[in-house]
């Protein structure tokens, strides 16, 4: 239980009371003031940063996504994420994340790398639905924990992003939004240079988010976060204790997460299916493709080397 | 009809040019066989832009039309530049009354006369016809902006503009388009950094070194281009410190800057951010001197604002033309205007319903406590989807143009405080 100390001033003073996890009305908070967490304003908080990853996953459009529009929510998420670093929040939730991380994701990770079949079942059949489970931690706190945890890259780019933890689960949880896909612009014409493991691992978050579908009766929390982190799930998290599957992800470049990598040509690609990034990974030589600036042409000498190796 | 994006007098007010989403530019010209008529009517039509693809980053490019800018009137024809999100056209329009006729070796259709049946020749003359007019492109200004192009603004040299995207601004000369001069560029090296976009920049209506623009901040920058070839230090930074009372997980959102607006004397600029609309004394950086709400009553609805992505509108915001009032656009079909004298501010409707053609606007309000007055409307009954976020107002005149959706409003002050309505 939480003190009594000074509240949180609500903007709508008349909805304090009402808020009932759905997407209430916003919070607004007394910086000078003592931070005390009463539920409701954790829940208003959480739900808008529910909110704001959505917002930022919905960029797989046609048409180039309003920059201003991105970056205005960006910074959004990232003062919540901020605040809850600040109140412990994140802490409690990445901990929690790390509990529920169990060795048999790690076989089943690696079971479904080295199997050339659709890794979206597999994923389905063997992975636990345990790190979708809501965690309770105040009352009604939710979330949506990420497969990811435990990718060498993601956690390198939270470095830049947050300035508390490095640990792999928080890591997971926001790299999301920023690796997801083309959610900010797609091209950077300084050519800042991106390794096309980007652009695999890239696709392989846009596949999967067509497959969210097969993901709904993994959900335990049916809501937003289901679209929020369905596409994560295709990730198959590194366990660093396995050597086999770090030499795998050696070569990945940690600046995968960046925004210049994701804005770089990194469209939408619903028509490469998991199998070929899948091959991709397997490959074992991502590096030794060159950097392309687009998804596209990454693609097709992916399935042109794919075609040498496996030799079909 | 399309949604209309964008709306411009041109400096005498004869002609009013609009831009829609699909490309098209519609001309219109101030009557002029009634004295002092505020009608205006359909003078051209074109398609400015049209569709692209971007093959390298396999994006569409909108059509849509984000900014029109008549260049100041030089001989008989008029210029305007359009721009969409990446390529901006000079746009010349003329007028043409008079033919040639009687050529040698054509007939009046045009069609080649066989030479034998030619005795004697002929001088052609010009004859009067009805009056054509022709829009031609004269100038395209491509692959200068990697991001959206947001604003363009004619120099008051009348040889250069500026363009601006979300992370720069480049000044380009109207008669050369393979080449442009980039003059801010706030593009971090590396863009997780990214955290501030360039919303709106304009020239100053007098000096030709300065310009100003607005970011996602809510902070203005006056920059001289005498002081460096890169303007990316300001030279003047205007920011109004944050109230740390009224602080929220929206204050940064409703801070930034949609609109900004030289005054006609080059003295003041008008901001519009979400929620206020501000005049700013180039003099003062520390703050705005005048602060006007808009819908303060949208305050509370901040979270489901932005859930429905209206907390992202870009409303714009103009002066009158002695600077001594401001109008900006809000929900429901509403527009205010505020009077810089008393302070006093006004709610009018642009909506077909409510008004009939010579018919006097009457006032509005949105109920937020106290009294209920008939015709009042409360704050949950708004339509958003209405929204009024393009306008211009008369370079010398009372007459406004209100975009609404796809349809153009155009109202004129008689003498009487009440403005008069026609479509």
């Amino acid at each position: 239980m939480f003190p009594k100390g000074t509240k949180r001033k609500f903007s709508d003073s008349g909805e304090e009371a009402g808020s009932n996890g759905d997407q209430g009305q916003a919070a607004s908070t007394s910086v000078a003031a003592p931070r005390t967490l009463t539920s409701s304003y954790s829940l208003q908080r959480q739900s808008l940063l529910d909110m704001s990853l959505i917002k930022l996953q919905l960029c797989h459009m046609l048409v180039e996504p309003n920059l201003c529009r991105s970056v205005l929510i960006a910074n959004t998420v990232r003062q919540i994420q901020e605040e809850m670093t600040q109140d412990g929040t994140w802490q409690i939730m990445t901990q929690a994340l790390a509990a529920a991380q169990c060795p048999s994701d790690r076989l089943v990770a690696t079971e479904v790398l080295c199997r050339q079949t659709d890794p979206a079942t597999a994923a389905q059949a063997g992975q636990s639905p345990k790190p979708f489970s809501v965690v309770g931690l105040e009352e009604g706190y939710h979330s949506e924990e990420v497969v990811m945890e435990g990718e060498v890259e993601t956690e390198v780019t939270m470095s830049t992003l947050s300035p508390v933890s490095q640990q792999m689960p928080s890591a997971s949880y926001l790299a999301g939004p920023f690796g997801m896909g083309p959610c900010w612009e797609e091209e950077d014409e300084d050519g800042d240079g991106e390794d096309e493991d980007d652009d695999e691992e890239d696709s392989e978050e846009c596949v999967s988010e067509g497959e969210e579908g097969d993901r709904d009766h993994l959900r335990a929390d049916s809501r937003t976060g289901e679209q929020v982190f369905g596409t994560f799930e295709i990730k198959h998290p590194v366990p660093p204790a396995d050597p086999a599957l770090e030499e795998l992800f050696s070569d990945v470049d940690p600046s995968y997460y960046d925004l210049d990598t994701v804005l770089t040509g990194m469209q939408s690609s619903p028509k490469m299916g998991p199998y070929d990034l899948l091959e991709s990974l397997s490959s074992h030589g991502p590096t030794t493709l060159s950097s392309s600036s687009t998804c596209r042409s990454d693609l097709n000498e992916l399935d042109h080397i794919m075609e040498i190796i496996v030799g079909s | 009809a399309d949604v209309i994006s964008t709306v411009e007098f041109n400096q005498t007010g004869d002609l009013l040019a609009t831009g829609d989403k699909g490309g098209r530019v519609v001309i219109f010209q101030r009557e002029t066989e009634v004295v002092d008529s505020g009608e205006y009517n359909v003078y051209s039509t074109f398609q400015s832009h049209e569709p692209d693809f971007d093959y390298l980053k396999s994006l569409e490019i909108e059509e849509k039309i984000n900014k029109i800018r008549w260049l100041p009137q030089q001989n008989a024809a008029h210029f305007l530049l359009s721009t969409n999100d990446k390529t901006i056209k000079l746009w010349k329009v003329s007028e043409r009354d008079k033919r040639p006729e009687g050529y040698n070796l054509k007939d009046e259709e045009g069609r080649l006369k066989d030479v034998s049946t030619i005795t004697s020749l002929q001088v052609p003359v010009l004859k009067p016809t009805d009056l054509m007019v022709e829009v031609r492109p004269r100038r395209v200004f491509s692959n200068g902006h990697t991001y959206h192009v947001n604003s363009i603004s004619v120099n008051s040299d009348g040889e250069t503009y500026l363009s601006a995207d979300d992370l720069r601004i480049n000044m380009w000369h109207l008669g050369i388009t393979d080449r442009s001069f980039n003059i801010v560029d706030i593009k971090p090296a590396n863009m997780e950094d990214l955290t501030e976009v360039i919303t709106a920049a304009e020239f100053h209506p007098h000096h030709c070194h300065l310009f100003v623009y607005s970011s996602s901040k809510g902070t203005l920058r006056l920059c001289d281009m005498r002081a460096s070839a890169l303007c990316d230090k300001h030279t003047k930074l205007f920011e109004e410190p944050e109230d740390p009372g009224s602080r929220s997980f929206f204050s940064e959102i409703i801070s930034s800057v949609s609109d900004v607006k030289f005054s006609h004397s080059g003295r003041y600029l008008l901001t519009r951010d979400y929620l206020t609309a501000k005049v700013w004394d180039l003099h003062m950086d520390k703050g705005p001197v005048e602060t006007y709400q808009v819908h303060e009553y949208l305050r509370s609805k901040l979270c489901s604002l932005y859930e429905n992505d209206c907390i992202f509108d870009k409303f714009e915001c103009v002066w009158n033309s002695s600077d001594s009032v401001i109008m900006t656009g809000a929900y429901n079909s509403f527009f205010r205007m505020f009077d810089r004298e008393t302070g006093r501010g006004v709610t009018l409707e642009a909506w077909r319903e409510s008004s009939k053609p010579r018919a006097v606007l009457r006032t509005r309000r949105v109920y937020t406590g106290g009294k209920r007055r008939r015709g009042d409307v409360g704050v949950d009954s708004l339509d958003f989807t209405k929204k009024i976020l393009h306008m211009a107002w008369h370079p010398s005149e009372n007459i406004i143009a209100i975009a609404a959706t796809n349809n153009l409003y155009i109202f004129q002050d008689r003498v009487n405080p009440e403005a008069q309505a026609q479509q």
